[in-house]
């Protein structure tokens, strides 16, 4: 790492983070030098966000120093860390649509004239900054919310630029743009880089990663795998870093051929706002696996076969005939059921008992069908076959382990016999023995002749759990891959190492 | 590895439940011993008796406002509904005593109206419950006033107030026991069986967790209305009782909303929803009527009354606020 580099504005030494006991960051380095662009790369939970935050000042490291142009600095929260100059782009914008470009530009520290904002000052200071960055064409006085999207990011640049940013993170700036879009924002990228600004670019889309970085740090399990020249590197070696990992854990054994059963449900030319033209069979007997990037589509298609957010466009047919799966009631009732991703805001209802949460769904939907004292029998006889443990079954559920929860949950929807199961996410946040056993029951489901659907980002599980994974990519099904592909396959799908021509 | 590890507390508190009964029942048990050592009298069968009577309004506006607010949501309409229904009733009595069931009838299917109506603007059309039933507060204010020209018009049957004044003398033991109280026991075990039933459990996960209720099959925007439904219902009933009582004026349910929010919080229900017991609703309406009764006693100014509620409401939201935050 003896290069002829200028001295690095930034530097990262042996950077560490826990959440409750896991470790998220284990001893990362990185340098960003002024004028670079420096990506990061890595899977789903891999540690970048994380990263991204420590940087900017929104958590504490519980190791490591930050060093911002040789001085080690502590930042007590994200405003420290603007004032030393680092900005940081999200892939949500931090505007306000009502406001102007040069308000929400100068939101905070509006130059001032005689105890008053200054509105002419703000609004040539807006429009010089503007010019410097080469968007003369964005009026400094336009209505934030009438701007496109790759304009209000080209504003909340503006933004950090204005508190003097010499360091800035850009999260998935493309996640949220058009193609043509992208083009203006490489160019606003390289006219930064003439600044001497330097950028940490987190991306996964290996494309523009390759376009405009001049160095890529790979994380892998919250550590750096390596910091690779990216003239010196390709897209493969880069994927093979981002997922190199041994196959050790067990899985249950896949479904024999002649398990499968009939096809149960099937989708042809479906869409809704999130997604398009998606084509999918799903039989009985066996787990469907979905990969992707978070935001490809996954959670949006098991929304949609949930009634959550139905499709819009094309046919869906269960068992052979027509269905239209318009509110999560009519779903359950054609015995579809949902174990969504995020538990705590979606799964459980955190302050009303085991017990409780277990009935849930039956009695909202199934009320009149079985005796209440029988479907309590059947309910408790269910929590036990799918050990929840360190609890009664009167205990407040949020003061379970995530893999107790995640148990209920289940036991929730197995009360109402479904035949087609979705899980999305089922074991993020588990320990690994409450995830073999769960990954053991999806399995028993299947063998007794449920369709489980089944999202994952744990490359390692949807490998080992499923007898075929369909990956999808902006929206749309990008590809279908055997039970025997390997980890590249999945995310040479998911990421397009060549990007696709639009549609 | 699945241990429950015990938590440790600064003090040793027992260990409450949140949400639980007891210690609204300490502090009413408190009162009781206060009320006890000033006025002993009090304690007798039969002024107990009146007094259970006199609160048994309260306590059903309390067990109303209890399903909207476990439910997450708010009721700041029954107060002006009570005046309402006891103005209508008065003016279409109008001293005709065979007008007297008819009218009860009418009543109750003008509070579930008014309730159906506050659920589904809350509900449907996404207005924010506390707008939505101050706007319904206003409005049943203002059409009062219009529909009987500024003052009162008619007068109750004999009949009718006889739910609100009347009892069943000699009996053993207790003496009389006023007909309001009757209504209230029997309303508020059909409430406890409510919140033990199927509808009951769903209310407190929709207050609780509107978004995994939803994503489990439950309407919550029918739930929701079914509980504005019930309070509007409870103040048909409270209004009744307090139309018999007190008679007819426009000040007839005057702040009632507010006295019924804080009974329902002093009684550990959380605002927000999803926690909370209908008894300690019912319970914290009691506790507050026996404080009023106790200022009473030691010569504090009623003016005061609204003073201690605000206080109330400040102190037991605070204590619940930090006691559910500190974990």
């Amino acid at each position: 790492m003896s290069d002829p580099r200028p001295a690095p504005l930034l530097t990262l030494r042996g950077i560490g983070k826990s959440f409750l006991g896991v470790r998220v960051l284990d001893g990362v380095d990185l340098d960003v030098a002024p004028g670079e662009v420096h990506a990061v790369v890595g899977e789903n939970g891999a540690g970048k966000s994380t990263l991204m935050k420590i940087v900017s000042g929104g958590y504490a490291p519980d190791g490591g120093t930050v060093e911002l142009a040789g001085e080690p600095r502590v930042f007590r929260g994200p405003r420290d860390a603007q004032r030393a100059g680092i900005g940081i782009i999200h892939q949500e914008f931090n505007l306000l649509p009502g406001r102007t470009v040069a308000e929400n530009v100068y939101l905070g520290h509006e130059p001032v004239r005689r105890g008053f904002v200054d509105r002419r000052e703000m609004l040539d200071r807006t429009a010089r900054l503007l010019a410097s960055i080469g968007e003369t064409a964005l009026p400094a006085d336009a209505r934030v919310g009438r701007l496109g999207v790759a304009q209000q990011q080209v504003v909340e640049i503006a933004k950090a630029l204005a508190l003097d940013a010499r360091l800035l993170i850009m999260d998935e700036p493309t996640a949220a743009l058009a193609d043509h879009e992208v083009e203006l924002l490489y160019g606003l990228v390289r006219r930064l880089q003439e600044r001497g600004i330097g950028l940490l670019y987190v991306s996964h889309r290996l494309t523009e990663v390759f376009d405009l970085s001049s160095r890529i740090t790979v994380l892998k399990d919250g550590r750096r795998v390596t910091t690779v020249d990216t003239a010196t590197t390709t897209a493969d070696e880069l994927v093979r870093h981002m997922v190199g990992r041994e196959l050790s854990s067990y899985y249950p054994e896949r479904a024999a051929p002649e398990d499968l059963g009939p096809v149960r449900l099937t989708v042809r030319d479906a869409g809704n706002r999130k997604l398009r033209d998606v084509d999918l069979q799903l039989r009985a007997g066996e787990v469907l696996g979905i990969g992707g990037l978070q935001g490809s589509g996954r959670s949006a298609l098991a929304r949609a076969l949930f009634g959550v957010s139905p499709f819009t466009t094309g046919d869906v047919t269960l068992d052979g005939r027509p269905v239209r799966l318009r509110s999560p009631r009519t779903a359950m009732r054609a015995g579809i059921a949902y174990v969504t991703e995020d538990r705590k805001g979606e799964g459980i209802v955190p302050r009303q008992s085991v017990l409780d949460n277990a009935l849930l769904a039956s009695r909202a939907v199934f009320a009149a069908r079985s005796g209440r004292a029988a479907r309590t029998v059947r309910v408790r006889e269910l929590l036990a076959a799918v050990e929840v443990r360190g609890a009664g079954d009167d205990q407040e559920i949020r003061f379970l382990s995530g893999g107790n929860q995640q148990k209920v949950v289940l036991a929730r929807w197995l009360a109402l016999n479904p035949r087609i199961l979705l899980f999305d996410e089922p074991t993020r946040g588990i320990d690994v023995g409450a995830k073999s056993a769960i990954h053991d029951l999806v399995r028993r489901l299947a063998r007794d002749g449920a369709a489980v659907l089944m999202i994952s980002s744990d490359l390692p599980e949807l490998l080992g759990m499923s007898d075929r994974i369909v990956v999808m990519r902006d929206g749309r099904i990008a590809g279908e891959l055997p039970a025997s592909a390997s980890e590249e396959d999945v995310v040479a799908l998911a990421v397009g190492t060549v990007r696709e021509a639009a549609a | 590895m699945q241990t429950v590890q015990p938590r440790s507390l600064p003090l040793r508190l027992p260990r409450v439940r949140p949400g639980g009964v007891l210690p609204i029942l300490a502090i009413l048990a408190v009162l009781l011993v206060l009320v006890a050592i000033r006025q002993p009298d009090f304690l007798a069968p039969s002024s107990l008796m009146s007094f259970l009577g006199r609160s048994a309004p309260i306590i059903l506006l309390a067990a109303g406002q209890y399903f909207v607010i476990v439910s997450g949501e708010f009721d700041l309409s029954v107060g002006s509904l009570v005046t309402a229904q006891v103005v209508v009733a008065a003016r279409l009595i109008d001293g005709d005593p065979a007008r007297t069931w008819p009218v009860v009838l009418l009543l109750l299917a003008f509070g579930a109206v008014v309730g159906l109506v506050n659920g589904l603007i809350t509900t449907r059309l996404r207005v924010p419950s506390f707008i939505t039933t101050l706007g319904m507060f206003l409005i049943l204010v203002g059409a009062v006033y219009l529909w009987s020209d500024g003052a009162p018009k008619g007068q109750l049957s004999e009949e009718f107030r006889r739910f609100g004044r009347r009892a069943v003398e000699d009996v053993p033991l207790l003496g009389r026991v006023p007909y309001a109280l009757m209504v209230l026991v029997v309303l508020a075990v059909a409430a406890v069986l409510l919140m033990r039933s199927d509808f009951g459990r769903t209310l407190v996960a929709v207050g609780d967790n509107p978004r995994t209720a939803e994503l489990s099959g439950v309407r919550v925007w029918r739930t929701r209305t079914i509980a504005f439904i019930l309070s509007g219902l409870a103040a048909a009933v409270a209004a009744i009782l307090l139309g018999g009582y007190s008679g007819v004026s426009f000040q007839a349910g005057a702040g009632l909303e507010f006295g019924a929010i804080t009974a329902v919080v002093l009684g550990g229900v959380a605002l927000g929803g999803g926690r909370g017991a209908v008894v300690g609703a019912m319970l914290g309406a009691l506790t507050l009527e026996l404080l009023f009764a106790l200022m009473n006693f030691y010569g504090v100014s009623g003016a005061l009354r609204s003073t201690v509620q605000g206080a109330i409401i400040l102190l037991a939201v605070a204590v619940s606020a930090t006691r559910s935050s500190s974990r």
